[in-house]
């Protein structure tokens, strides 16, 4: 340690002594987190996996059953591939969707217009509200009889939908409503598209591009890190929904033909309805891996299509 | 014609363009800020309806007559004690928030402002748990938990945030990054300690980040639906979300009621957001997250 360097000043000793100091105060402003970060992510994830190669119902003790879990959430039970089907539908629906909406929002948004922080207040409300209410809301508005959704069908001239008790609306319906909330997406928008240089487009006009031209050229490629970024949310999200279906469905159900059976919600069944907390562990372990493999892939994907401003120039 | 002659001409066509766009900018934004905002006006409306009306084909937007007993009827309705509710809901997003506030603060000033071995190792496994989806620590967690005792009870919801919050960590931390060194370096020149220049020097400066981080997230609290669902057993300890949902599970067909209920639930935090909706955007464009 310190204390024989006779050369050395005092003041690189107290230097000496502030660095450590510092480290160690570092690292105890930073415990409770590190704590955390072990305790709730490192830890569940790595039980999980235990949990998942196990028959347990919490009231005795697990039971090793090697991979007996998987091989029935694959083979005999046909509920798992069904809900991730599900949620992969919906996720397939609603991602893209959301996507476009938000965007076509956003450059709204973004014009020069009066008023334009207001309109966005507007399209974040929404998001703001409760999830039950607005799970709530929509049973209402989806109502077959006189839900205004199916109103609004009439006065087009369009048949009314038996939206939540159709097998092959219902779907369709739950990804209706995820673009109601598409508010925090059309936010972070605007704020990439807030950042890209006005001079860029004044530059084109010079050069003579029209407005598509300006958008494929400049927008979207100085977009894509935006982009990217709603993309992986997105999908990560969107797999994993459960809320709306919960309170629509009034429990961890399917739905007609179990159309609705989400991923999400099985799992909670198993874990919650029936205390299959091995099998349930295993349901999280596979689901962990498609999102794994999705989001490495789209991150693959991304040195293709992601634009970055600090890459040079072809 | 000249060059510059052209680019003038050029310009100027846009000008009369731009007025034209600004016209149909405005128009598509009206409808879709209708569309929008209609299904929570349809909440309202409904929400004050006779039960006849609710069933009327055509449907009318504004009830008549105006029927204020659906609110009575809704809350005291058993299962719906609006101030138990409100209690347990403040209880949760209160202490939540204060621990997270607390508890980040500290977390992102050790990762933006001090050196210690593994620092940056540790922050970006903090960047990695915010995309582990919570699905996969569902059960495990819930497990944890009920070995120590604490499902049932408001535990497992509260005490985390006082540990620290990934997102918020990270909001945090960009933010506090941008604060000169040259501050700190001044304040301890003035003999002050990582405690003091943190109270002095950085909190003042960061008063915006906080005020978003507050209030993002008593929005999650308020709005949190799987956590109470998980965790809350005793319906006198119900939050908002669970004593809505207990709502609809008894109410379904009741529009009335159900709508009233919801407004309910939903009227705080609106009122909240109106006082607070450039915090909340605004906070938004803070993280950096889109780049």
């Amino acid at each position: 340690m310190k204390g024989t360097e006779a050369t050395s000043s005092r003041f690189v000793q107290v230097f000496r002594d502030r660095r450590n100091r510092e480290a160690i105060l570092g690292v105890i402003f930073a415990l409770p987190w590190l704590i955390r970060l072990f305790v709730m992510d490192v830890y569940p994830i790595i039980a999980g996996v235990y949990y998942s190669f196990t028959q347990y119902n919490i009231l005795q003790p697990p039971k090793w059953i090697g991979l007996a879990n998987y091989v029935k959430l694959f083979t005999t039970d046909k509920l798992p591939m069904l809900s991730l089907y599900n949620s992969a539908y919906y996720a397939l629906g609603s991602v893209p969707l959301s996507l476009i909406l938000a965007l076509f929002l956003a450059i709204l948004l973004n014009q020069n217009i009066r008023g334009r922080s207001v309109f966005r207040a507007i399209f974040f409300i929404p998001s703001v509200v409760p999830a039950v209410a607005s799970a709530v809301l929509w049973l209402w508005l989806l109502n077959p009889r006189v839900g205004l959704v199916n109103y609004i069908l009439t006065l087009f001239g369009l048949p009314r939908i038996p939206w939540l008790s159709s097998a092959q609306w219902i779907k369709p319906a739950f990804i209706l409503m995820s673009l109601w909330g598409i508010g925090w997406t059309t936010v972070i928008f605007v704020a990439g598209l807030q950042d890209i240089p006005r001079h860029l487009y004044e530059a084109a006009q010079i050069d003579g591009a029209g407005v598509l031209g300006q958008f494929r050229n400049i927008t979207i490629p100085l977009l894509t890190p935006t982009i990217f970024f709603n993309l992986v949310t997105g999908i990560i999200g969107s797999l994993q929904i459960f809320g709306p279906a919960f309170i629509i469905l009034a429990g961890p159900t399917g739905g007609p033909q179990n159309a609705a059976l989400f991923y999400v919600l099985y799992l909670f069944q198993q874990a919650f309805r029936y205390f299959n907390m091995g099998y349930a562990s295993a349901m999280a372990v596979v689901i962990f891996g498609v999102i794994l493999v999705l989001t490495l892939l789209v991150f693959k994907s991304s040195s293709v299509w992601v634009y970055y401003e600090t890459e040079g120039r072809k | 014609m000249s060059a510059s002659n052209a680019i003038q001409a050029r310009f100027e066509s846009k000008r009369f363009l731009e007025g034209f766009q600004r016209t149909i900018v405005y128009i598509v934004l009206t409808i879709a800020s209708i569309a929008f905002l209609f299904p929570l006006l349809w909440m309202l409306s409904t929400s004050l309806k006779v039960q006849e009306q609710i069933m009327a084909m055509p449907p009318q937007l504004i009830p008549n007559p105006f029927d204020w007993v659906n609110y009575v009827e809704a809350v005291t309705a058993p299962g719906f004690d609006v101030p138990m509710l409100l209690k347990n809901t403040l209880t949760y997003a209160v202490l939540e928030t204060i621990g997270v506030v607390i508890s980040c603060t500290l977390v992102a000033y050790s990762f933006a402002r001090m050196q210690w071995p593994g620092r940056d190792i540790f922050f970006i496994a903090t960047l990695a748990s915010m995309m582990i989806p919570g699905t996969v620590t569902l059960v495990p967690q819930f497990i944890l938990f009920k070995q120590l005792g604490w499902t049932g009870t408001m535990l497992p919801l509260i005490v985390p945030g006082f540990f620290g919050s990934p997102f918020n960590i990270f909001l945090l931390r960009q933010f506090f990054k941008t604060i000169p060194m040259e501050l700190s370096e001044a304040a301890i020149v003035d003999g002050a300690n990582h405690l003091t220049i943190l109270r002095y020097v950085i909190l003042p400066l960061a008063k915006p980040v906080l005020a978003t981080v507050t209030l993002f997230e008593f929005l999650y609290c308020w709005t949190d639906f799987m956590g109470p669902l998980i965790y809350l057993t005793d319906d006198a300890k119900f939050t908002f979300s669970l004593g809505l949902y207990a709502f609809r599970e008894r109410w379904t067909i009741n529009y009335d009621l159900m709508m009233a209920a919801a407004a309910i639930v939903t009227l705080p935090i609106l009122v909240l957001f109106f006082m607070a909706q450039r915090t909340f955007i605004e906070g938004i464009t803070l993280t950096g997250i889109k780049g």
